[in-house]
């Protein structure tokens, strides 16, 4: 599953070479990120991010048991134990901050790392099995920033877990008693308060178990890299370790100097205030928005206002928002392109950075905009373009676009760019 | 970056005289790594500790003054029973005609109880074998060989001083720091 030239583990010291035997665990991290996994040797920065990601999930895991020390997830008293944390356990705000902001910064990891499969069509084929994954991981994600995002049990909790599990009442004939069953009443209350804490402690852990899948999975086909040439040759490859593991070391290092600017220096920038105001059932906040994280998915959701044959508009906005991201699993046969990297592709790449770039950045502001217009009218048309680009524009261009000449080997793409010519922008 | 090192090492490791450039970065970049994980890893365990709400509760006021010879109460300190007992002339006496030196903890009355107030006793209701709470201070609850507490969970006795005498406790019940802020009232921490 490797390449013939990789690296061999062999242990000198005699513990490792009897660990060896009885327990492969050292070799098994050598082969997977260590000396014996040979990675294209043109990686750029777009490529840290998997790393990054997974170095989200572990702060998150980490921050989030030790919080669960200190919470009581218990209508009557979440809230005071969440203020508890964060005035009387010793570093408990510290706590508290690494993770409401870890939770911001493992999206903005994951969406880049996301838009890199999207700019370097990292999905297709030999590696639609890692995407599939990747997208089951980030539903998964989903799943629990919403259910984490409940637990401090102020107002945004609240309405959030009420609008959020409201989507599900849209479905007809089922939607309202499913809605009734996953509250475990009729409205959020302590039976929602007491599973949305038991899942939102189970679901990092499965989706632990799904990286390791998606890991696994790229092993198969080894890493994609920028200029989308499979690797031919040894040369074409260096060890992950230390070439790598350096340069993912630089980008972490980078990472957490933003996310310790964000945690010390503005760590509610990104929440907001009314969730510091406890729940009450009685009364909605003026303005309510999800975090911003699923703004783009929460902006197509409003952008339905209007019934469509015999589907009724709320119905229509909560299959648009999880057609939103299902789309993505379609995406390795929607592309049928030969040509991977979007650096060979001019139409497709005009069509991210022009079109699909900008499209994304309208959703994420109008899913924060209040639901009044133009804001709605904006979001319509964004939500049309967003579909669009999957179902019409990818497949037409991937069949019409005049693709630009692939160069033999990464090992040829990477000797030409650094000796005649001066590095050519990315 | 990447072909230069495999090209030609010693120019991009800067080797002069068997000082690699490269060895110097990977020290320093591992070390300062290193010290930030650690101090990392501070609060992740300070955590733990008594919170504060916890440290405000460590205090705890007590009225002696309804109190008589031979009597215990139990109060709570630190979410642990804590006996206070106001001895009697014998108990008293009693504790004093054994010699200190003889003991497995040595300590005198004197020693354990406040001047001037000889007659009380205050201890922590925890046997210091393995923390049951002793016997004794209730309304008709054995009180031992020595007459003063007995724990029923591996047999340690303790005499009118609290002082282990026979068992397997280690040493006598703690007495925990105290102070008269009046005549009638104790205040424990």
């Amino acid at each position: 599953m490797s390449f013939p030239w990789a690296k061999h583990y062999q242990p000198t010291n005699p513990f490792m070479r009897w660990m060896d035997e009885k327990l492969p665990l050292p070799r098994f991290v050598y082969n997977a990120i260590g000396s014996g996994y040979p990675v294209p040797r043109n990686l750029n920065y777009w490529w840290n991010f998997g790393v990054l990601a997974g170095f989200c999930l572990v702060l998150q895991i980490i921050t989030g048991v030790i919080l669960a020390m200190h919470y009581a997830p218990n209508a009557l008293v979440a809230f005071d134990s969440t203020e508890h944390i964060m005035r009387d356990v010793n570093w408990g705000w510290m706590m508290r901050y690494a993770h409401a902001n870890g939770a911001s910064a493992f999206f903005v990891v994951v969406y880049t790392h996301i838009f890199r499969g999207f700019l370097f069509s990292s999905y297709k084929a030999p590696r639609e099995m890692i995407w599939l994954l990747g997208v089951v991981i980030f539903l998964l994600m989903m799943a629990t920033a919403f259910m984490g995002y409940v637990l401090p049990w102020g107002q945004m909790s609240f309405w959030g877990a009420k609008v959020i599990t409201g989507l599900f009442g849209a479905i007809p004939l089922v939607g309202e008693p499913l809605q009734v069953w996953l509250l475990g009443g009729f409205a959020p209350d302590n039976a929602a308060l007491n599973r949305f804490f038991s899942l939102h402690f189970l679901l990092p852990f499965v989706i632990a178990g799904v990286v390791i899948l998606h890991i696994w999975a790229l092993h198969i086909p080894g890493s994609s890299n920028p200029t989308g040439v499979e690797v031919k040759t040894e040369s074409d490859t260096v060890p992950f370790h230390p070439y790598y593991t350096a340069k993912d070391g630089f980008g972490l290092a980078v990472f957490l100097v933003i996310y310790a600017a964000f945690v010390f220096f503005m760590p509610n920038a990104l929440g907001h205030p009314d969730n510091y105001i406890p729940a009450n059932p009685l009364s909605t906040p003026a303005h309510i928005v999800p975090e911003w994280y699923f703004w783009p998915f929460y902006a197509i959701l409003r952008a339905f206002t209007f019934d469509f044959f015999f589907i009724p508009a709320k119905l229509l906005g909560v299959l648009a928002m999880f057609a939103a991201i299902l789309v993505w699993f379609f995406l390795p046969w929607l592309d049928t392109s030969p040509v991977r990297s979007a650096r060979y592709r001019p139409l497709l790449r005009k069509f991210i950075w022009f079109g699909f770039v900008p499209c994304m950045a309208a959703l994420f502001y109008l899913g924060g905009a209040p639901a009044e217009e133009p804001f709605v009218m904006f979001s319509q048309l964004a939500a049309a373009y967003y579909f669009a680009h999957f179902l019409i524009i990818l497949p037409i261009v991937s069949m019409v676009e005049k693709t630009k000449p692939l160069p033999n080997s990464i090992t040829e793409a990477v000797l030409s760019k650094h000796g005649d010519a001066p590095a050519a922008a990315e | 970056m990447a072909e230069a090192t495999i090209d030609n090492p010693a120019v991009a490791d800067g080797d002069e005289g068997g000082v690699r450039r490269r060895d110097f970065i990977e020290i320093a970049a591992v070390s300062f790594g290193g010290i930030g994980a650690l101090a990392t890893l501070y609060p992740l365990i300070s955590q733990m500790a008594p919170s504060r709400d916890v440290l405000a509760e460590s205090s705890t006021e007590i009225d002696v003054s309804a109190i008589q010879p031979g009597q215990a109460v139990k109060a709570v300190f630190r979410k642990q029973p804590l006996f206070v007992r106001r001895l009697t002339p014998k108990e008293v006496a009693e504790a004093d005609a054994v010699p200190a030196s003889s003991l497995r903890d040595p300590e005198s009355l004197e020693e354990r109880t406040k001047p001037g107030h000889k007659d009380m006793l205050i201890t922590m209701g925890v046997c210091t074998h393995l923390g049951c709470v002793p016997l004794g201070a209730g309304e008709g609850e054995v009180k031992g060989e020595f007459g003063g507490y007995f724990c029923p969970c591996h047999g340690s006795h303790y005499d009118t001083a609290a002082r282990i005498r026979k068992g397997p406790a280690p040493t006598n019940l703690l007495v925990p720091e105290y102070e008269f802020t009046s005549e009638t009232t104790v205040t424990v921490g």
